[in-house]
């Protein structure tokens, strides 16, 4: 992993939302300053429980939110304070996938005025070779020419994944988040459209945020994952490093929750069950946000919040005990 | 192994107007005394209506229209709905997926516990009151006493599902069916709630079926599996044998296109292709026949029976006929079953 340029960079990136009014209001920390690198090319997986922070950290970074605080530097050019006409030329460059292939299309429009809205806002092309365009997408996401004429609800989960892949490649991004993609779609289906997300990588070198909740999915497709809790960066690291040699107390009792489909496997012997349930992100604590269902902590873990500090080269944990937990 | 409950050539269909949805295509299976049997299927499988014809909650324009559920040899499709609602809740029970739309928001979590205590076994409010905090204890709710008074949106995910659990037991089931209980959890909370069933298992002596896609989650906690797809039986084993050595096509396509994830080179996923069938216009043939790499001629015009394979499985494909082609991995077995 030599020479690798960072895409985007996040730094210190906060998004809080105000819930209630008057003495009601509170202040919900969804992102509470998180850090990390993308590089070009390579697909970040980003992970943790519903409520911890991850789709907010997705729509923050294409600014559907306005973040609080910190830096979005997509090839080194801060726009998290651009206003939307600056933003504009930088759109482009980012795209989304979205979770639910039922509510993230517009039932009244046809498959070429959905691909072709990327197009006609950055006015990339026009008549026929715009035409081309959308049939050569369709054709690159597996579905067929005759499809463009047609209306969402004539297709299936996976194919209208497959047209919001489509929509989402028409402007040539540089960047994709892709928020659970797969998660909607049936097992059968989730590997077709896995691997023609790997496939479309190889071919236009793209860069993707990959936000799951399957561990063994994000294992799969993943170069470096990031795991957060309750708005917090937790570990970062490569994928196989993250699941043979994980540092963290969350990220091991994350890990050793998975269901492994082998009734014969002995993990299930040393499974850790972890207590309790996640903490709510409203008015958090000082300490870290993981204290009170870890095993290891101690008086200092409610007090001082742990800064994310890289312990073995490339591989980042917050946690005040991380040596003295793994005997480093 | 006395058998709890025997399903026979269940088959139950949707009069919509659009056409007929055939949901459930001829299903046959037992569940013994202490069986954690899991139903793996896509959406569409027919599992989840499986599950509903089984406790008499299939809804108009739905109907059983062919088939006998037998549990401890009554015929429960023929039961009229007053006579039902005594097997319901007393002696079958069933958890349903999204803990919030399956308990009323209305009422404290107590107040519906002890309406399900009182309607069942006659106890008066007290004692009932009582029994809810046996309950709530049970399921491993933390300070009971305080919790019995909250309404459910105080209560977490995990919390609810253990909340409809305890409901769901309050009258020791001999059946308990959990539809896909764990698939709007988070993985941490999932892990318990596995763990609370398994350990339920052994306190109530309840037999259960599983319903999920999820094979990670069958593997777990069942000691039995029916793989299902299109409406009808693609593969019954004991857990063991599905895993070690899956005997359908589509059992062995659902296991490959999970990542195996071995460290270093990424192994590419093998995907089924194409989609799930049309229920409205179900292939004639073997439902998964469109998508099988396998498919004969026979296979497009007609099902397969199940194949005995050994003691403990069972697969519906035509590739275990003696007179089939040989293809590695599958056994062929003399006679149908």
């Amino acid at each position: 992993m030599e020479n690798r340029i960072p895409l985007l960079e996040v730094k210190n990136l906060k998004k809080h939302f105000i819930t209630g009014v008057l003495k009601n209001r509170k202040v919900l920390t969804a992102v509470d300053g998180i850090d990390f690198v993308i590089y070009k090319g390579e697909t970040f997986g980003l992970v943790g429980e519903s409520g911890c922070g991850k789709t907010t950290i997705g729509r923050t970074i294409i600014r559907l939110y306005n973040p609080t605080d910190g830096e979005i530097l997509i090839d080194g050019i801060d726009i998290a304070k651009m206003s939307e006409k600056e933003l504009k030329p930088y759109r482009k460059k980012m795209q989304m996938i979205f979770q639910d292939p039922y509510a993230s299309l517009n039932s009244r429009m046809t498959v070429t005025d959905i691909i072709a809205e990327g197009i006609d806002t950055h006015h990339l092309l026009e008549g026929d070779a715009k035409q081309e365009r959308i049939y050569e997408l369709l054709e690159k996401v597996g579905l067929k020419r005759e499809h463009a004429s047609r209306y969402p609800h004539e297709f299936s989960g996976g194919q209208r994944q497959r047209i919001g892949i489509a929509r989402s490649l028409a402007v040539n991004p540089e960047l994709i988040i892709c928020d659970e993609p797969i998660s909607a779609l049936d097992v059968s289906i989730q590997a077709q459209v896995v691997n023609m997300l790997e496939d479309l990588q190889d071919e236009f070198q793209l860069t993707y945020l990959f936000i799951a909740h399957d561990l063994s999915m994000v294992r799969h497709i993943s170069d470096r994952i990031g795991v957060m809790y309750l708005g917090k960066m937790m570990e970062i690291t490569t994928a196989d490093e993250l699941y043979e040699n994980a540092l963290h107390p969350y990220t091991k009792s994350l890990l050793s929750a998975i269901p492994i489909p082998d009734p014969k496997s002995s993990i299930r012997d040393r499974r850790v069950i972890l207590k309790g349930d996640v903490g709510s992100p409203i008015n958090p604590k000082p300490g870290c946000r993981f204290a009170s269902r870890c095993r290891y902590a101690k008086s200092n873990c409610f007090e001082v919040t742990p800064e994310l500090r890289e312990i073995k080269e490339g591989h980042f944990a917050s946690c005040h005990y991380i040596e003295e937990i793994n005997g480093i | 192994m006395a058998k709890i409950l025997e399903v026979k050539n269940l088959r139950t269909t949707f009069f919509t107007h659009l056409g007929e949805v055939q949901a459930v295509r001829g299903i046959s299976f037992d569940l013994e005394e202490g069986d954690i049997l899991g139903i793996v299927g896509e959406s569409g499988s027919g599992k989840s209506v499986t599950s509903l014809s089984i406790m008499g909650l299939v809804d108009e324009p739905g109907r059983i229209v062919e088939g006998e559920v037998l549990f401890e040899g009554l015929d429960l499709t023929k039961l009229d709905q007053k006579e039902m609602s005594n097997y319901r809740g007393n002696e079958i029970s069933m958890i349903f997926q999204d803990p919030m739309t399956s308990i009323n928001p209305a009422f404290t979590v107590g107040n519906q516990l002890r309406e399900v205590i009182m309607t069942h076994t006659g106890m008066n409010k007290e004692q009932a009151h009582q029994r809810a905090l046996e309950l709530l204890t049970m399921v491993g709710i933390p300070e009971p006493e305080t919790r019995i008074k909250n309404h459910p949106y105080q209560f977490s995910g995990g919390m609810r599902q253990r909340a409809l659990i305890s409901m769901a037991i309050a009258c020791n089931p001999k059946l308990l069916i959990a539809d896909e209980p764990t698939t709007a959890l988070d993985v941490t909370i999932q892990a318990q709630i596995l763990e609370l069933m398994r350990d339920l298992k052994t306190k109530i002596n309840t037999s259960i079926i599983l319903i999920t896609h999820d094979l990670g989650v069958i593997s777990e906690i069942c000691n039995k599996v029916i793989v299902m797809y299109g409406g009808m039986i693609m593969e019954k084993a004991d857990i063991i044998s599905l895993f070690d050595n899956p005997q359908h096509p589509y059992t062995r396509g659902l296991m490959l296109s999970v990542p195996r994830n071995v460290t270093g080179k990424k192994a590419r996923l093998i995907p089924i292709e194409g989609s799930p069938p049309d229920l409205m216009a179900p292939p004639s043939g073997c439902p998964f026949s469109p998508r099988c790499q396998h498919a004969m001629e026979i296979c497009l015009k007609k099902a397969a029976p199940l194949f005995k394979i050994s003691d403990t499985q069972e697969a519906s494909c035509w590739l275990h006929h003696p007179d089939a082609p040989e293809v590695k991995g599958f056994v062929k077995v003399a006679g149908e079953k």
